[in-house]
């Protein structure tokens, strides 16, 4: 490797500073013991305990969980499934269109994404909650699985389940013991990407929540109206964590994979 | 042209047997992708225990009418009989026949054994029944020391036996060979096609290969088809497909062959073949039905000889003056380039109307006093019956 150059390393200390500094002060902060934010009072886990005991923020963090959950496994189900169409069902009419939808979300603002699913329930007379949330996370969250699926479905060589039924095997046994193994880390990594977009959404939350269903996200941020405690920056630094571990496992996931595929080429 | 061509390996031939029932017949079938004929109105019979090759450019139609038989894809007219009964509209996997694909197809997130147990496992053979058939199949394709082996962890001829041995394994009433050796490379090809012959003599199965390799088809195979544009040119044994090809498509498919054109006569009581090409009429011994006119005479390079000195006329000997145009040693058989022409010429002015003959000569001794060279005169002979008349 070519030795970088003073200025390569400057440009690049100052992008990761821009990145990660704010990040990396709120981490920091969160094991402060001053109740003030920004006056260092020597190091402490307080603020975590305090967490613990705060209901409120806890029902939210268990909320949010519950709805991660939920549209991450729905949305795995349903990307999968679009996936499946626009790989192998050849040219069907509007799979163009059908394409270019499912890329249409990932761009599209979240407020107009919001507004429209508000103005659905409104419309549909929907008691807002925990299941339009589910809903509304579902909606933008299964485009990202399916295109990470569709990716992996293109390289898949179709006769491994032309070959399972040949040796006797129904069609719809095969998709399950030949194809959706083989795609399993795409699957997987599709639904850790959903699960922590669920888990860190403020803005489409917001707009189809409801009485008893305050997401984590939404619970700080009405916090923070309030001033800036430390046990906001503890429960940050748990939700860094989270979502880091997350986009990890699902980049490790494919990785794998990948691997996995290139030695048998 | 009644002239015998030599017994056939084992000479096994139940379809020159009018009371043999064949295994597999295709009736009639026709199949269409939209405004595209892949197959054309095709009729064959398939009988038991044969090695039968489909055999053809890309895009001729033979991988679409095994698919036909395997189930994945379904006849437009036309049926598929398996033992008599009408399988068309049978799913795949419901069929007793198996398939090995040209990628292998095995599943990576099995081991070889699990790879070779599928098929039983489908059939719900007893667990005993099952450890026993793999290790069977396993010793048969030698492949004992892997069986724990994912298919990433082998080579390209290991995987080529596990998906062998996993097509094997039900043992099917016929084995499909969808280009089976195409991703080895020579050596190891030519070794597989002696091993397959070597296992369908074992096991006394029904055997169908599709390849585009001639030499493959004709190692091979008891019969071949050899398919053009969706339909077949000639269905016949190896030898007969060489020596006595039907058409100039075929003729000129299988092989090394001198074509020429021109027409038939009638002189004397004689049959000749004579073009403006040529200095002088040919014998030729086609049959007595085929009529006078358009023709064109096919001839292979190994049939022909050459010499410097003027041979004797005799009867039924085609001879044809030439200048040697090019000469390509080989080792065991050097190649000449004969243009049948007087004239001495360079590679810029070489009249391209003038024919060229192409014949191998096999060099049966070490040392040759007065070797044939370059831009010598030298005099092409053949036996009459040498030369295949075919249709233009």
């Amino acid at each position: 490797m070519r030795k970088m150059s003073a200025f390569n390393i400057t440009a690049l200390t100052l992008g990761f500073a821009f990145l990660y500094l704010p990040i990396l002060i709120l981490i920091v902060y969160s094991f402060n013991e001053s109740r003030l934010v920004t006056v260092w009072g020597g190091f402490s886990t307080r603020w975590y305990g305090e967490l613990f005991r705060n209901e409120g923020l806890m029902d939210a963090a268990w909320v949010t969980a519950r709805v991660a959950f939920v549209t991450a496994t729905v949305a795995t189900v349903l990307g999968t499934m679009a996936a499946i169409a626009l790989v192998r069902i050849g040219r069907f009419r509007g799979r163009t269109l059908f394409n270019g939808m499912i890329y249409a979300p990932l761009v599209m603002p979240e407020v107009i994404t919001g507004l429209s699913l508000l103005l659905l329930f409104v419309a549909m007379n929907f008691a807002r909650g925990f299941w339009t949330v589910v809903i509304a996370h579902v909606t933008f969250s299964m485009c990202y699985v399916a295109v990470v699926v569709q990716s992996r479905l293109l390289t898949f060589d179709q006769s491994l389940e032309e070959a399972a039924q040949d040796l006797g095997c129904p069609p719809w046994k095969s998709f399950f013991v030949i194809t959706l193994p083989v795609i399993l880390p795409a699957v997987l990594a599709g639904w850790m990407l959903a699960f922590t977009l669920s888990l860190d959404d403020l803005v489409i939350a917001s707009f189809a929540t409801g009485p008893g269903a305050t997401t984590l996200p939404i619970k700080i941020y009405s916090q923070i109206r309030l001033g800036v405690t430390p046990e906001i920056n503890a429960v940050c630094t748990i939700l860094i964590g989270l979502v880091a571990f997350g986009i990890l496992a699902a980049s490790l996931a494919s990785k794998h994979r990948l691997l996995r595929t290139g030695n048998a080429t | 042209m009644a002239k015998t061509l030599g017994p056939v390996r084992r000479a096994f031939a139940p379809w020159d047997d009018p009371s043999a029932t064949p295994l597999i017949r295709f009736e009639a079938i026709t199949k269409r992708f939209g405004d595209f004929t892949a197959i054309d109105n095709v009729s064959l019979d398939i009988y038991e225990r044969e090695f039968f090759a489909l055999l053809g450019p890309s895009g001729c139609g033979k991988t679409t009418l095994m698919r036909m038989l395997a189930g994945f894809e379904t006849p437009t007219e036309g049926r598929v009989l398996l033992d008599g009964e009408d399988i068309s509209q049978v799913p795949p996997h419901k069929r007793p026949v198996n398939m090995m694909f040209q990628s292998y197809a095995l599943f990576p997130h099995m081991s070889v054994a699990d790879n070779i147990a599928f098929g039983l496992k489908q059939d719900g053979l007893p667990a005993g029944d099952i450890k026993a058939r793999v290790e069977e199949m396993l010793s048969l394709v030698k492949l004992e020391p892997f069986a724990r082996r994912r298919p990433d962890q082998l080579s390209g001829g290991q995987r080529q036996r596990v998906a062998l041995a996993r097509s094997l394994a039900k043992r099917p009433k016929v084995l499909l060979l969808d280009e089976p050796l195409g991703a080895l490379d020579k050596k190891l090809r030519e070794e597989t096609q002696f091993e397959l012959m070597d296992l369908q003599e074992k096991l006394g199965m029904t055997f169908l290969i599709v390849t585009h390799d001639q030499e493959e088809a004709m190692t091979v195979a008891d019969r071949i088809a050899v398919m053009n544009h969706g339909s077949f040119e000639q269905i016949d044994p190896p030898s007969v497909i060489y020596e006595q090809p039907n058409s100039r498509y075929v003729a000129d498919f299988i092989g090394d062959v001198n074509l020429l054109d021109g027409a038939l006569e009638t002189r004397g009581g004689a049959r000749v073949f004579s073009s403006k090409a040529l200095s002088n009429p040919l014998p030729v011994m086609p049959p007595d039905d085929t009529p006078d006119g358009s023709a064109c005479i096919a001839i292979r390079p190994e049939k022909l000889s050459v010499s410097l000195t003027e041979p004797e006329q005799a009867d039924g000997l085609a001879m044809l003056k030439g200048t040697v145009w090019d000469i390509a040693y080989m080792g065991d058989v050097s190649i000449f380039h004969v243009r049948l022409s007087d004239e001495v010429c360079t590679g810029q002015d070489k009249d391209e109307t003038v024919p060229v003959l192409r014949a191998t000569i096999a060099n049966t001794t070490r040392l040759v006093e007065r070797p044939i060279a370059w831009d010598d005169a030298v005099w092409v002979t053949w036996q009459a019956d040498a030369a295949v008349v075919l249709p233009r």
